[in-house]
């Protein structure tokens, strides 16, 4: 067993006797006899490291590990250089609390706001929080930031990730809000509903750039509209894409948010992930969570702090806008070394090749026999469409057998695919193969 | 310090991926037209400008951080070589059940250790957060008396020592709060409490031991009568660390928990997050639970209930989080997770004994795993705050302890040693604190300007909120 406690048996007992008690006991005198717990907890008992180790990399050996992944859908598989989990992994990031004690903690404070920063840039908005937990965490936070009085439905679009979806009902049932589907038509947002279904009750639109289906939104054209009932426009964003998608802030979106996890974090079967958002200047002091700013010390020098506190929760308390505490600073971090890896013609160029062979892709299997389902300009994801339903678990069998974790089967013989850099033309023509074996049987 | 925008030299750049083997057709949609400016760098200047920041920042595994109410521990870096397996960190989470059997089974695993700590029947590894898990865990009262058509129990009961997050999760929830007054000893007013019941009580959100470090032994009392009166309890982890092992939540009369793994299970802060928000609950709740349930023995599969809340967030939680806290507690084990929380009481009540004498105690009598100074008289003699004192630590080597917290005492630091200091440490920390008191009384107008040793001082926080400027200024 390793306990992390350093003092001996010996060492205890004395510390126990210097503060005048006599056994452990003592300290436990408060709690009342018949709640303590009379025997051991039924847990496993406790292990050297090695064996700790050896357990851990037993259950670790029970998943399987594709060679090539062709699934996305919220979860994307990119080249992560080795930089970033250096940095990320040093012990002082690793291991710091929240940076309330800003003398020994500006590291960590210009490290954030460093990261707003790009944020901003990405997103072509003016004001970014330290993240909160996911993307679709982040959007539906958004959907409380647009919410008052007198506005609180939330309109989502049918097209968006259906996971965020969820999240964002859940927290609309928290504070008795009513959230809408959008229908959507041809694989986007469906705009002639969406104009019809806006009321004086609506406080927000949220769309996907690029949607679910990997299809691009008309966003401006949905900013016009939303706007023009007064609601605010919430797009959720893939990040990579941003580096060469019409900006949040060019389409006139409100808010802009996503799921950050491309961003140098690995798939880690959903997390530790990371939700970033940003919002136009006016909407500044509605964003949730931590946010750091620069001023001065007693010195004049430039130093960084956790700022506009009284919005957040430990000030006030049940008038908060939202109730986070721990983010997912490290996370930020990680994105924030990923990007300043990467640069603007780094991160480009990972935006183009998951162009390219998503492209090459869909060409692919459309002549091995799956037929793409939308004809829209899209990004790095589209969902094809097999002649019947049994056609796909075969599919994603056959491709299994090879090492290869195929599009995701979204019912009804659709499946939605992704490519992203890190996937070569020899392991896409591999998969086009077997599709095209399995559908020739 | 230089930011990492003005370290940038355009051209600079490091390649790492091919260009595409494949032909690259013009982009559709529309593209950007604003210029996209990130930092242009080699990959040394990146190396080293994160060094330098490095630098200025201060983690538990490099010293002493007694930052009352949360639970800086050292985090063992076996976790952490744990957690970065390849059969963890390259899984999709949208993988057929078959091909995760790895994962799921450290998910069942840890749930069912959790669940026998707490004293629940259920688990979700879901929440992300301590407060994510309050938020859980109000949902599923929320869940619960909605599905009886009982929809008058608007209120959630919370202490006004409470941390923020308590109150602010209720509100989230959709919940009015009421505030219950601390009696003098510290405890709930239990007269208070019962005043305060009826059938518009939703629930009681309660940590024990409370956020002044003291186990309230009126526990039984209080559960019951929230329960007599139709509510439910929640019982907000924060503290576990103290009592895990020795004293269960559901053996005290709660209905739901959450814990936190970066806390208690020794996952670490990351400087903020990402930490992990485990709710439990009595197996009456426990078809409301989010996101997917694991169910079966040998083959082990993802299931979700048809009354489930929904999803607090996407996939099944900070997974590799969970990993961190399963290889600390298969460490730990059995015997040690009471060794734990009683050492942790031991540091406590140590360090408290060597300062009684000189520091007003708030309560002064046995602690759990942290206590509470008030510097409130210091204040009035002399001047210096305890702000000034926490930053006087400082010079001393120290990550100072916990501000103004709870808002119930004056002049408040809130001391959490936790298990893993040695003797040594606790007093070397003891005579620091000692010389900082001594030193205030000397020179009471050095302690506004103190620490004297660190790059900043004191930053100018009202310039910083009133004029914010939360963004690099390109210039352009």
């Amino acid at each position: 067993m390793s306990i992390y406690v350093p003092n001996t048996d010996r060492e205890q007992q004395e510390m126990l006797e210097a503060c005048g008690f006599q056994s452990f006991d003592d300290l436990y005198a408060l709690i009342p006899e018949e709640l303590k717990r009379k025997e051991a907890l039924d847990i496993p008992e406790g292990k050297p490291e090695m064996e700790v180790r050896q357990l851990l990399q037993e259950m670790a050996g029970k998943n399987r590990v594709y060679a090539s992944v062709f699934r996305g859908a919220g979860a994307y598989r990119h080249f992560i250089p080795a930089i970033v989990g250096s940095v990320t992994g040093k012990e002082e990031f690793r291991t710091a609390y929240t940076p309330y004690q800003a003398e020994i903690s500006q590291g960590l404070l210009q490290s954030i706001f460093e990261y707003q920063t790009d944020i901003c840039e990405l997103t072509g908005l003016a004001a970014s929080n330290a993240g909160v937990y996911d993307g679709a965490t982040a959007a539906a936070e958004a959907c409380e930031m647009c919410r008052d009085r007198k506005r609180s439905k939330a309109l989502v679009s049918a097209s968006v990730d259906p996971k965020i979806l969820s999240v964002v009902r859940t927290y609309a049932f928290g504070r008795d809000a009513e959230v809408v589907l959008i229908p959507e038509r041809d694989g986007v947002t469906d705009l002639d509903a969406l104009q019809g279904m806006l009321d004086d009750a609506t406080a927000c639109v949220l769309i996907q750039q690029p949607n679910y289906y990997g299809c691009e939104e008309n966003a401006a054209r949905t900013a016009e509209i939303a706007h023009s009932a007064g609601a605010k426009l919430i797009m959720s964003c893939n990040p990579i894409a941003l580096a060469v998608m019409k900006t949040p802030g060019e389409c006139g979106a409100d808010i802009a948010v996503g799921e950050g996890q491309p961003l140098g974090m690995p798939l880690q079967f959903g997390g530790p992930y990371l939700g970033f958002m940003a919002a136009d200047e006016k909407m500044t002091r509605r964003l949730p969570g931590r946010i750091v700013g620069e001023t001065t010390d007693m010195n004049g020098e430039r130093c960084y702090v956790l700022t506009m506190q009284a919005r957040e929760q430990h000030i006030r308390r049940e008038k908060a806008g939202s109730n986070i505490c721990s983010n997912e600073a490290l996370c930020a971090l990680t994105a924030a070394v990923y990007l300043a890896a990467m640069g603007p013609e780094g991160l480009r160029s990972v935006a183009l090749s998951c162009h390219a062979n998503a492209h090459y892709l869909r060409n692919a299997l459309s002549q091995a026999g799956l037929r793409p389902l939308h004809d829209r300009p899209f990004f790095h994801e589209f969902v094809t469409q097999a002649d019947r339903a049994e056609l796909v678990p075969e599919i994603l069998q056959a491709l299994d057998r090879e090492g290869i974790l195929g599009g995701l089967d979204l019912g009804e013989g659709r499946m939605l695919w992704c490519a992203t850099e890190m996937n070569r033309r020899a392991s896409m023509d591999k998969a086009a193969q077997i599709v095209k074996e399995v559908l020739c049987r | 310090m230089k930011l990492i925008f003005e370290r940038s030299v355009p051209g600079r750049k490091t390649e790492y991926i091919p260009l595409p083997d494949v032909p690259c057709p013009e982009p559709e949609f529309e593209r950007r037209g604003t210029k996209l400016r990130l930092p242009e760098l080699s990959e040394v200047q990146v190396d080293r400008h994160y060094t330098e920041l490095a630098g200025e920042t201060r983690g538990v595994n490099g010293g002493f951080y007694p930052l009352g109410s949360c639970t800086m521990k050292y985090n063992p870096p076996m976790a952490e070589v744990c957690a970065a397996l390849p059969g963890f960190a390259d899984v999709h989470p949208l993988q057929t059940d078959e091909s995760i059997q790895g994962c799921l089974e450290v998910m069942d695993m840890t749930e069912r250790i959790l669940a026998e700590i707490t004293g629940m029947d259920a688990m979700t590894l879901q929440p992300a957060a301590g407060a994510h898990g309050e938020f859980t865990g109000l949902l599923l009262i929320k869940a619960f008396h909605r599905s009886r058509g009982d929809t008058l129990r608007r209120k959630i009961l919370v202490p006004d020592s409470a941390h923020g997050t308590n109150p602010a999760s209720a509100a989230m929830a959709g919940f009015e709060v009421v505030n219950i007054p601390s009696d003098s000893r510290g405890y709930v007013d239990l007269e208070e409490l019962k005043k305060r019941l009826g059938p518009d009580t939703a629930g009681l959100m309660l940590t024990n031991p409370n956020t002044v470090g003291l186990f309230d032994p009126q526990i039984s009392e209080i559960t019951r009568a929230v329960h007599e009166a139709g509510g439910l309890n929640y019982y907000d982890g924060a503290n576990l660390n103290a009592i895990m092992g020795i004293v269960r939540p559901g053996d005290m009369g709660f209905d739901v928990v959450h814990v936190n793994l970066h806390k208690t299970f020794a996952t670490p802060h990351g400087g903020g997050g990402p930490g992990s928000g485990p709710v439990g609950c009595k197996a009456f709740l426990s078809d409301f639970l989010p996101g997917f349930r694991v169910r079966g023995e040998k083959e082990l599969k993802r299931e979700n209930a048809a009354s489930r809340i929904g999803d607090v967030r996407s996939f099944g939680g900070n997974f590799t989080v969970v990993v961190k806290a399963l290889a600390y507690l298969l460490s730990i084990g059995r015997e040690g997770v009471p060794r734990t929380a009683s050492n942790a009481v031991l540091n406590a009540n140590y360090l408290m004994h060597r300062l009684r004498d000189v520091y007003p105690m708030a309560f002064d009598q046995t602690c759990m795993h942290e206590f509470v100074i008030t510097l409130e008289k210091l204040r009035e003699e002399t001047g210096v705050s305890a702000m000034d004192i926490a930053k006087t630590l400082i010079d001393y080597g120290m990550h100072p302890p916990t501000m103004y917290c709870p808002l119930i005492v004056h002049e408040a630091l809130m001391v959490e040693p936790t298990e893993t200091e040695s003797r040594e440490t606790l007093d070397a920390a003891a005579d620091a604190f000692r010389d900082a008191l001594e030193q205030a009384r000397l020179h009471p107008e050095e302690g506004h300007l103190r620490p004297l040793t660190t790059r900043i001082r004191r930053p100018d926080e009202v310039r910083a909120a009133r004029k914010p400027v939360i963004r690099y200024d390109f210039g352009d």
